[in-house]
């Protein structure tokens, strides 16, 4: 019921009245962190589920990450929400989930390798909906026989998945009076019966819960006083690139990349920006470098297939030193590939793709928070080197959600260097000057006094094209040292913790890596953890140093053909021992498979 | 800012030498558009010509406005980046037969239905100089010329016109290089006019089509107003002989330019992202 529709009170309900009790634990123990599975087919509203008992963790003061797996139906295919929450911030899933709520059984083997379960799993299984798969039972886990279906039909208007969510939430431990605040805030423009029976529904599950196998409760959140964020990776990387004073963004759209440009789209249109629909890949590119050309910081967002068109005209933007982005969310290659799921595979396009030698910028975020630093950085450092910039992100990042602390934010930029206006003299302004950073004032169209042309053959300081080994010499030069000399300071590498043996990661996989080298330290393995946020140009002296007293490196990276790992050895020196664990996606790589090689070598 | 009635024509050209082969066509198109571009009177950083490869492309460098030169088919995306982020500009795109209509005809036809106000002057002499003499998308199925269609291309070729008012162009004209001070009447108005236009210019290369030069006998000029609607120019062009100079075709559609709001601050939408307590609930709830 719409406020003041027809003259009465919107609602006469507070969420207050709407808590329910949660039953006492069978069980007291608590634990720092627990992984839920909330799976079904279309419609039956696991996403929804999943999205809001991640909500209620924020609300509560929890941590969490929540990643989704997809079918491959366009609308309405089976769908699962793989979430953790915990008491301190979330890198990683977990090895295994505490609890699975199935609210079918739908379709469930195309999941069943991306939910491992262990035998201390409580599975909620609905009784109405069949045999519980072989799969499921081989694991061992516990089952516990919730009639879920019956329970929603018996509340008018209620939902299987408000059963599960209340049954879920109760198991963790959640708080009744959150859910049913988080519930009706997001209900309370449908009106009070919607919510009543949503409700519930959400009691009917958490009262059934009682009976059911327990699993150990979350422990009590840490006050820490720190605000939270509820954000997935393609936003942050949306606002860290309208932060980092992006203001048009041409994109053709591309799963898992859409996102970054259905946020930004209504973003820019609010900030004096625009965002354009392209007709594909090679015009979304070169609109950005025109739009560059003419002054205004540009990005496109695209996934593998798209980079690949683009390429060539990278190319002209190194060439032509305009300032660009692509931000590329990485998903299963090559070809169409695997589109809805992750992996680390266009390492070696992004490096090596452009032809001729061409200095340009790669970078990696290496969580969902960092997309927001690591984006806006990169538009920092595409604007202040005249270079293009490409950010590699993957689905995994992108898709997911994550409560975390405010992410932080990348040192001030110095920006583009440009021309003042002055008097008309057009042969005095050389665009491509040699100098000894190798940046050179950039002309923006407008000003008077120093026109020129951009231009993608090779050319004099002028401008002007030109064949001659002299000027080929001096711009590639310049070109390279531009980028070389420049002082990218800390935020190269994550480089945490201390210890003989490292991990050397990149990108989403830094998440388990991290998980891993936690586990390891509290085994009293000293690890280090180097994740690398600046691909390109390669920073061989601060890896040597992060790498001093290192005897043995563990290289993770989630590609078939060891994409990485060939990467850092074209690149840079490593330590004589050096293990490798490297799997296609969409497998995730877990904390365990790490650690086990840790443990092995301690 | 430059003294914008002392312009010539002159000065809207450079001292960078064309590269262009004696006799090209495409020297009487730079000098039409110089004198189109002192006739427009606007100042010199305030036009960007941007162009892509081929001969007819090499044009910017031989100017003296803003100029971008770069990778083949992408001219009309480039100008359509620079439309777009600055509307304040007058954006104009130039390039030949090949950069345009074929590496780049998904662009030329996306070009006219978008409807950016930017004028594109399409250098057509049904051929890749460049590329040193290979049959383009307006090349005749039956020239034999090219080593790498002995017999022709046996393809049909497309007609500019008819492709660009089926896409939804908002002004046609055409142009001859061999009559500049036409051509520079025709660049003038195609700028003025709201919207996409294109100006299709007849410019013979000398060395790989000597057979062009007697295109001065061919052309001739339309004997009528332009056509106001495209219905009416597809009917009265159906069987153009590819000759008729003049403007074509005017519309009236309104030019694509997304509206430009600032009501906030990038550092705004951070707020969005906040866990907040819903109302109701304990903020210190202490799990159950
Ligand atoms: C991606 C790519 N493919 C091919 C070429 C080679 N190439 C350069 S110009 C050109 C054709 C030029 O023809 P047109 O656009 O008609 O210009 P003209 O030289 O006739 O003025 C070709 C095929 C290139 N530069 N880039
Ligand atoms: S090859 Fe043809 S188009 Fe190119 S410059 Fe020579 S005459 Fe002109
Ligand atoms: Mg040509």
């Amino acid at each position: 019921m719409e406020a003041g529709h027809d003259g009465q009170a919107a609602s006469t309900i507070g969420p207050a009245d709407l808590a329910w009790s949660t039953p006492a634990a069978a069980d007291h123990r608590t634990v720092p962190a627990v992984s839920v599975a909330v799976i079904g087919s279309g419609g039956a509203g696991a996403m929804r589920a999943g999205e809001i008992l991640l909500e209620v963790a924020a609300v509560a003061g929890f941590y969490g990450l929540m990643t989704r797996a997809m079918g491959p139906q366009i609308r309405g295919g089976e769908a699962a929400a793989l979430l953790r929450i915990a008491t301190a911030p979330v890198s990683s899933l977990d090895d295994h989930f505490d609890l699975l709520i199935a609210l079918d059984w739908a379709n469930f083997n195309r999941f069943a390798a991306e939910i491992p379960l262990a035998p201390t799993t409580v599975v909620i299984a609905d009784p109405a909906e069949g045999d519980v798969p072989e799969a499921v039972l081989a694991s061992g886990a516990r089952i516990g026989r919730l009639a879920l279906k019956d329970l929603a039909r018996a509340v008018p208007g209620g939902r299987t998945n408000m059963v599960g969510l209340g049954a879920a939430a109760a198991m963790v431990g959640l708080p009744s009076e959150i859910v049913a605040a988080v519930v009706s805030g997001q209900l309370g423009r449908k009106g009070d019966a919607v919510l009543a029976a949503s409700v519930a529904a959400l009691k009917a599950g958490a009262d059934a819960a009682a009976a059911l196998p327990a699993i150990s409760r979350l422990a009590a959140p840490l006050h820490d006083g720190v605000a939270r964020w509820n954000i997935s990776g393609n936003q942050a990387t949306g606002l860290g690139a309208l932060k980092g004073g992006v203001s048009f963004v041409a994109a053709y759209p591309i799963t898992p990349a859409t996102e970054v440009l259905e946020w930004m789209a209504p973003a820019l249109a609010k900030t004096g920006g625009m965002l354009v629909q392209a007709e594909d890949e090679l015009a979304a590119i070169n609109m950005v470098i025109g739009a560059s050309f003419a002054g205004a910081p540009a990005l496109t967002a695209t996934s593998g297939p798209g980079l690949a068109l683009m390429i060539e005209s990278l190319g002209l933007a190194v060439a032509s030193e305009t300032p660009i982005v692509v931000v590329d969310v990485m998903r299963g290659g090559p070809s169409t590939g695997i589109p809805t799921k992750s992996e680390q595979t266009d390492l070696n396009i992004a490096v090596n793709g452009l032809h001729g030698d061409a200095p340009h910028l790669v970078l990696a975020p290496n969580s969902i928070a960092d997309c927001l630093f690591t984006t806006q950085w990169a538009v920092g450092l595409a604007e202040t080197l005249q270079a293009p910039a490409i950010v590699l992100s993957d689905q995994a990042l992108g898709q997911s959600r994550a409560i975390v602390a405010p992410p932080r934010e990348p040192p001030a930029a110095s920006g583009r260097l440009t021309v003042p206006a002055r008097d008309h003299v057009p042969a005095s302004y050389r665009r491509y000057a040699e100098t000894e950073s190798g940046v050179s004032p950039m002309a923006i169209p407008g000003t008077p006094g120093s026109t020129y042309v951009a231009d993608g053959l090779e050319h004099t300081e002028r401008g002007t094209p030109s064949a001659q080994a002299a000027d080929h010499a001096t711009q590639l030069d310049k070109r390279a040292r531009k980028l070389e000399g420049f002082d990218y300071g800390p935020s190269w590498a994550d480089v945490e913790g201390e210890g003989e043996i490292a991990l050397l990661t990149w990108g989403s996989v830094t998440g388990p890596a991290r998980e891993a080298a936690a586990q390891a330290r509290a085994r009293g393995i000293g690890t280090r953890l180097i994740s690398l946020r600046l691909l390109l140009p390669a920073q061989p002296a601060r890896l040597a140093e992060a790498l001093r007293g290192v005897r043995k490196l563990l290289v993770v990276e989630q590609s078939h053909g060891r994409q990485f790992h060939k990467f850092v050895r074209s690149c840079y020196d490593l330590p004589a021992e050096v293990a490798v664990i490297s799997h296609p996606g969409p497998l995730p790589i877990r904390p365990a498979e790490i650690l086990d090689q840790l443990a092995a070598w301690e | 800012m430059d003294a914008i009635a002392s312009l010539s024509a002159q000065d809207f050209k450079s001292d960078v030498k064309p590269i262009w082969c004696p006799g090209c066509g495409d020297f009487a198109v730079l000098t039409a558009l110089a004198k189109a571009l002192a006739e427009l009177g606007r100042p010199r950083e305030s036009i960007a010509l941007i162009s892509g490869i081929g001969c007819s492309s090499r044009i910017p460098a031989y100017t003296s406005v803003y100029g971008f030169h770069g990778v083949h088919g992408r001219a009309l995306a480039v100008a359509t980046g620079v439309k777009l982020a600055r509307p304040d500009l007058t954006v104009i795109a130039a390039g030949g037969d090949g950069d345009g209509l074929s590496i780049g005809g998904n662009h030329f036809l996306h070009a006219c239905r978008r409807n950016v106000d930017m004028t594109y002057i399409l250098m057509d002499n049904q051929v890749y100089g460049m590329t040193k003499g290979q049959a383009s998308p307006t090349t005749a199925p039956d020239w034999c010329e090219s080593k790498l269609t002995p017999s022709g291309t046996g393809v049909s070729p497309v007609a500019p016109l008819h492709l660009a008012l089926a896409s939804g162009v908002n002004f046609f004209a055409r142009g001859f290089s061999g009559n500049p001070n036409e051509l520079a009447r025709l660049v003038v108005a195609a700028v003025n006019h709201p919207g996409f236009s294109v100006v299709h210019v007849l410019s013979p290369c000398v060395t790989f089509r000597s057979e062009q030069r007697a295109w001065k006998q061919s052309v001739h000029g339309a004997d009528a107003a332009p056509a106001a609607h495209p219905a009416e120019a597809l009917a009265r062009f159906a069987d153009d002989d590819g000759f008729t100079t003049g403007i074509l075709f005017a519309g009236d559609r309104e030019p694509f330019m997304p509206a430009r709001t600032t009501t906030m601050a990038a550092s705004d939408f951070e707020r969005g992202f906040a866990v907040r307590t819903p109302p109701g609930s304990l903020a210190a709830a202490s799990p159950a």
